[in-house]
């Protein structure tokens, strides 16, 4: 699957992410610069990474959410594109209009980098179809804006839609809801606050993450 | 065409935890100030534009409402106002 990694100045998972690409989803994925007004021909998925981009300035993801790559990934988007966006790159999507709600300082304020448990709400999507539903995978979060709000009604769209993806078995940062991942009512857009693409080794401490590059492989299969 | 000074001011939504806001309060209740409640950080921008007080004013409403401010969590207002001539920089 041909992957792009976009890159923003303040990116700090991006090697990660190229990383995980290219190990779980074939060779073929690059970095892109968040200044390029085009996603490179052929582009299957598009990665927003984690990390600070901007400094956190204005508000985590902002400025990003405004570069000029995002109007690419925004049409990429539109033509039934993958994208995912984990941490940092979960902020840019909302920031940008591409998930809804928002992510706010973390309940007791701490920057939080440790493994958590989460549940697969929806194995029925792109992203999730190698886990099973109830499955509970352990994953690493680091952030210190994860936690997730949205007004009631859009959360209740969201539940009644199975759109929340992942949920954390034991909230660490306050989410409505115990959310850590979403997804778009089309499917194919995932924003997720935890790091599937830190934990795909065993070498890395969990290989859990693995299952979702493995879904979107399976999703891309021809039938 | 005049010059216009504008002040934003953006503060996240009452329903809203401000987990900021609550540690300095706690901070200013350590410092005997326990009558003091309430408390919630936001942020404050100044920016000067120049054009007509109809442009200046649409476009500081949509700069403000797309940009300064996420309005999924945060509320946001602004003044602004003429500058008479030169404006005096330093003292």
């Amino acid at each position: 699957m041909k992957t792009a990694v976009i890159q923003f100045p303040g990116s700090n998972c991006d090697g990660d992410a190229l990383h995980a690409a290219q190990l779980l989803l074939d060779q073929d994925a690059q970095f892109v610069w968040h200044t390029e007004a085009g996603l490179p021909q052929g582009t299957e998925l598009v990665f927003l990474p984690g990390g600070f981009s901007y400094g956190d300035h204005l508000r985590s993801g902002a400025i990003a959410a405004r570069s000029p790559i995002m109007q690419a990934v925004k049409a990429h988007a539109e033509r039934g594109g993958f994208v995912l966006g984990v941490c940092n790159g979960f902020q840019v999507l909302t920031e940008s209009g591409l998930l809804p709600g928002a992510l706010s300082r973390n309940r007791d304020l701490h920057f939080l980098c440790r493994p958590v448990h989460l549940r697969v709400e929806n194995a029925g999507t792109a992203f999730t179809g190698a886990y099973t539903k109830g499955q509970v995978i352990e994953v690493p979060i680091a952030h210190g804006e994860g936690n997730y709000y949205a007004d009631p009604e859009t959360v209740a769209r969201l539940e009644g839609n199975g759109q929340v993806v992942f949920r954390y078995t034991d909230n660490p940062n306050g989410s409505l809801n115990d959310i850590a991942g979403i997804i778009n009512e089309r499917g194919n857009v995932l924003g997720m606050m935890p790091h599937p693409e830190r934990a795909v080794e065993a070498l890395l401490g969990s290989e859990d993450g693995r299952g979702l590059f493995d879904s979107l492989v399976r999703a891309q299969a021809p039938a | 065409m005049s010059t216009f000074k504008a002040k934003v001011f953006v503060t996240l939504k009452p329903s809203i935890l401000d987990p900021q806001g609550r540690t300095v309060e706690r901070a200013l209740s350590h410092l005997d100030h326990g009558n003091v409640g309430g408390v919630r950080v936001g942020k404050y921008i100044e920016l000067t534009l120049s054009g007509s007080r109809a442009d200046v004013e649409a476009q500081l409403k949509d700069i403000t409402e797309n940009v300064l401010s996420n309005p999924v969590m945060e509320d946001a207002r602004w003044e602004i106002s003429e500058q008479q001539g030169e404006e005096l920089v330093g003292a």
